[in-house]
């Protein structure tokens, strides 16, 4: 024990990362490569033309696996024998019928050609299997009997271990970095699609928002870019006066105990979740909107409106300014107060002039990060602003947003590729620049303009 | 600032009084004191309107979807009569599978008829046709299902319970009222009489009704069929398979960042994306998952695992900086110390920062999962969104693969439905949601206050 270089354990540990790591990594390539080879595969079945295209031949291969785990299911459920869905054949028996009868739904008549190739596909792919069970055990017992030869007592095996975890810990910090990669290809590529189709100029600067899908739409940013700057700026006219005196009553006024119950009051608003507000705007405060303040004074009719989506976004926003501006200004040293009080100055003129100033890159940035949540905020608008796209300046018509026709353009039954489908990753593109461009400007204002008090 | 300023200030005329005094207050110092409480009192009233629109919100929630859990039942006498239900008389089942739903109907409606007529309630002014559209068109399915589960019924007579249509549960509930019934082409006035006098006989009623917290969703003529079932399955395996992945990813990466990382530019590259990630509106991670999760990997739309993997990355950052801070807390003493007794790096991580660290990851994971859980937007883009009438299978069957949809997508979907009846039940699913955070909100404190070490 004493000659050991590690603890016993870590022997353990280091023979089953070498049985498993290496086996792994065998089954992962298997699983990727073996598709690619049953399609070559499978190519002699097919008339080469119908092989070119790569759309072509991905429709194909989606009918051949299908019919193919088709028989699978069928064999299993025991409505047809392992012989039998072997012996299948189109001009006997109508294959779509037979599988339609074990409630596998296939779109059309399944040709001799596919069958075939499905046949050949099952048989592919049960071979295949086995050959990649016995790949990955040999594997893995290779690298066992590898870690069991070298073990040795001065065999260094924690720091082998040590280094395995490390490059996981660092594959798990790099998640972080390929969402963002992610995000940006995925709606990159998509929009350059879109691009193809419908010209980019006119998506930029248009002013008329208006899909149809029947091929002839408008897709023009600027009405929904208006909808969602209107809402935001009478969100942040509600949010930021509520949070600011909220935020000010709380680190400077409220006693002890008057604070720790209304600060963690405040804070539930950020723990509900937005569709609650989505269906109190639609229920509550577009209604009474409408009734009390819209239809008498004859702004409008219409319950979803700028006002009412505005209202409770900035309701919602509330807590999030009030916490950081909280935050921000607990951190002004007391020095600085006393000071002002000691030349006479009220404690609201201390706050105006002293806490305000020293605290203020702060509460900018958290104002323009509460600016940028706005922007992003889908429930409420959704439920609460309409969807019509207007360039308007009554703030009681109903407006739309571009999160609002990111979720309408992508949950209706639209054909995936049009034009009117792809607008969304183009609108997604645009919000997700906006409020990138917001959060750093947002930091850049904190880190430049921020006081240090040591 | 009392006496310099107010040396400035001209004399009062004519008194006796000193020209400043610290017991009288000047003009100017009454101005300044009226600035002073108008500035407390901006935050007072600011305070006010948020925790007023708060409780406004929670209240017009709560009084409105606490209905959602009763529902208006019939219970009365019917005879299954064998003749109707099972002409062949055998019993067999596929046989009696051919006796559909409106063979039942039919049944159901002569036996509320006979049972009116026992009961001597007056049926003047309203048709027989009018009586049978009382009955919801659930209630003859879910009879057809338990007979067909137990034959033995046939013959009998049982007290069978079922639904109201959705119009009348409305007018037990206040929601329909005689003057929205004179507009309204679906319930007349008279019926609305014979309402009362069935709920006088106690033939009508409302009831507790399960059925909203285990039905799947209901088509858009059935409101009170519809429940909560689907969506309740559909949430609880997102938010299993977010805890199951987003807490090694988040502790792993939060270990690297906080105890292995060097100090370079790939290190400073990842240190803003989580920052910046935090801040991306979650529309846009439901967009990542439908280009990537469903267009490209090709797992199937509405899926509970899409969404998992989408709330896993919206709540990964969260996670990791929550996770960060605990870490942090630990004092460095404790790594010194294992340090000192010959531990490696990795043994000082593992074995001490960790574990001592584990309530404040804890308690910052359950947070994150709370916040999944509320999660409404890039659940409809990965098509959860759709109408889901089948229970996904079990959790080891593949279920995470079945369609379903969530909590909080059922309220979206509920509110956007034409019938008013599905906003009762829109606010419902809220009340059910928000138990379901209060209880891991309250977890979390609990977690907290037991095992938080101040160092």
């Amino acid at each position: 024990m004493r000659r050991l270089h590690s603890l016993p354990n870590y022997y353990g540990w280091h023979g089953a990362i070498l049985a498993f790591l290496p086996a792994m990594l065998v089954l992962t390539l298997w699983v990727i490569t073996h598709p690619i080879l049953i399609e070559r595969q499978l190519a002699d079945f097919f008339p080469a033309e119908q092989f070119e295209r790569d759309a072509d031949r991905i429709l194909l291969m989606a009918d051949v696996r299908r019919v193919a785990e088709g028989i699978d299911s069928a064999v299993a459920a025991g409505a047809l024998s392992a012989e039998d869905a072997i012996a299948l054949n189109t001009d006997a028996d109508n294959v779509r019928a037979r599988l339609g009868e074990v409630g596998v739904a296939l779109g059309a008549d399944v040709t001799a050609e596919v069958l075939q190739a499905s046949q050949r596909y099952r048989e592919l792919a049960s071979t295949g299997g086995l050959f990649r069970a016995i790949a990955t055990i040999i594997v893995a017992l290779g690298g066992l009997a590898y870690a069991i030869k070298i073990t040795a007592a001065d065999l260094r095996a924690r720091n082998r271990v040590e280094s395995v975890v490390l490059g996981v810990l660092m594959m798990a910090s790099t998640i972080a970095v390929l969402t963002t990669i992610g995000i940006v290809i995925s709606m990159l590529s998509e929009t350059i699609r879109f691009s193809t189709m419908y010209p980019f100029a006119d998506f930029l600067f248009g002013l008329t928002w208006s899909p149809t899908f029947q091929g002839v739409s408008q897709l023009g940013l600027l009405p929904l870019l208006w909808g969602t700057f209107y809402i935001s700026i009478v969100a942040m006219l509600v949010a930021v006066p509520t949070g600011l005196f909220t935020a000010i009553y709380l680190a400077e006024y409220a006693s002890p105990r008057v604070r720790s119950v209304v600060k963690p009051l405040i804070e539930v608003i950020a723990g509900i979740p937005t569709v609650v507000f989505g269906l109190f705007a639609l229920v509550t405060v577009g209604p009474f909107l409408r009734d009390y303040i819209a239809e008498p004074s004859g702004l409008g009719t219409s319950g979803s409106s700028v006002m009412t989506a505005g209202i409770v976004i900035g309701i919602l926003n509330v807590p999030f300014i009030s916490s950081l501006a909280d935050d921000i200004m607990n951190a002004v040293p007391q020095a600085l107060r006393d000071g002002s009080y000691g030349l006479g100055a009220t404690k609201s003129e201390t706050i105006r002039q002293v806490i305000l100033p020293a605290a203020l890159p702060g509460i900018v940035g958290a104002i323009l990060l509460a600016a940028s949540r706005a922007i992003g905020e889908t429930m409420i608008v959704t439920m609460g602003a309409g969807a019509a796209a207007k360039l308007d300046l009554n703030p009681f018509e109903a407006m739309t947003t571009i999160t609002v026709k990111i979720v309408s353009q992508l949950t209706g039954d639209g054909e995936f590729n049009s034009p009117e489908t792809l607008v969304a990753f183009a609108l997604g593109m645009t919000l997700f620049v906006i409020t990138l461009g917001l959060n750093i400007f947002a930091l850049w204002v904190v880190r430049k303009y921020r006081e240090q008090y040591e | 600032m009392t006496d310099a300023t107010s040396a400035n200030v001209p004399a009062q005329p004519e008194t006796s009084a000193p020209a400043s005094s610290l017991l009288l207050q000047t003009d100017r110092m009454k101005r300044r004191n009226a600035a002073e409480s108008r500035f407390k009192a901006y935050g007072i009233v600011a305070i006010c309107v948020s925790l007023s629109v708060l409780f406004i919100m929670l209240w017009t929630i709560f009084s409105d979807g606490v209905s959602a859990f009763r529902q208006a039942t019939f219970s009365f006498d019917v005879t299954l009569d064998a003749a109707r239900l099972d002409p062949n008389g055998n019993r067999q089942r596929d046989e009696m599978m051919r006796v559909t739903t409106i063979g039942y109907t039919g049944l159901l409606n002569d036996n509320l008829i006979v049972y009116l007529n026992a009961r001597a309630i007056s049926t003047e002014g309203v048709t027989e046709r009018e009586i049978a559209a009382f009955i919801s068109r659930d209630t003859p399915a879910r009879l057809r299902h338990m007979v067909i589960e137990d034959p033995s019924l046939l013959g009998q007579t049982i007290r069978f319970e079922g639904f109201a249509t959705g119009r009348i549960d409305g007018y037990l509930k206040g929601r329909v009222t005689r003057d929205s019934a004179e507009r309204d082409t679906n319930i007349s006035v008279a019926q609305l009489d014979l309402a009362d006098r069935m709920v006088d006989d106690g033939l009508l009623s409302l009831k507790f009704n399960w059925g909203f917290l285990t039905n799947p969703d209901a088509s858009d003529q059935r409101p009170e069929a519809s429940g909560l079932g689907v969506a309740m399955i559909g949430s609880a395996y997102m938010m299993l398979l977010v805890a199951i992945m987003v807490l090694p990813l988040g502790v792993s990466a939060s270990i690297y960042l906080e105890e292995f990382a060097p100090k370079n530019r790939w290190t400073d590259l990842i240190e803003v994306n989580i920052s910046n990630l935090a801040a991306v509106p979650s529309i846009v991670y439901g967009i990542l998952g439908l280009a990537i999760f469903i267009n490209f990997a090709q797992f199937p739309q509405s899926s509970p695992l899409v969404g998992a993997l989408v709330l896993t990355l919206m709540t990964l950052p969260t996670i990791i900086i929550a996770t960060r801070a605990a870490i942090r807390a630990v004092p460095p003493s404790i790594r010194d110390a294992a340090m000192g007794v010959g531990a490696s790096k990795m043994q000082v991580v593992f074995h001490h920062v960790l574990p001592l660290a584990a309530p404040g990851i804890l308690t910052g994971t359950i947070l994150g999962l709370a916040s999944a859980l509320g999660e409404t937007a890039p659940l409809l883009l990965i098509g959860m969104v759709a109408f889901v009438a089948n229970y996904p299978s079990g959790p080891l069957d593949g279920g995470v693969l079945d369609p379903a949809t969530a909590l909080p997508v059922q309220v979206y979907s509920w509110a956007s439905r034409a019938d008013p009846a599905f906003i009762e039940r829109s606010a419902g699913a809220i009340i059910v949601l928000l138990a379901f955070l209060l209880i891991m909100n309250i977890l979390a404190i609990v977690l907290r206050r037991r095992f938080e070490r101040r160092w």
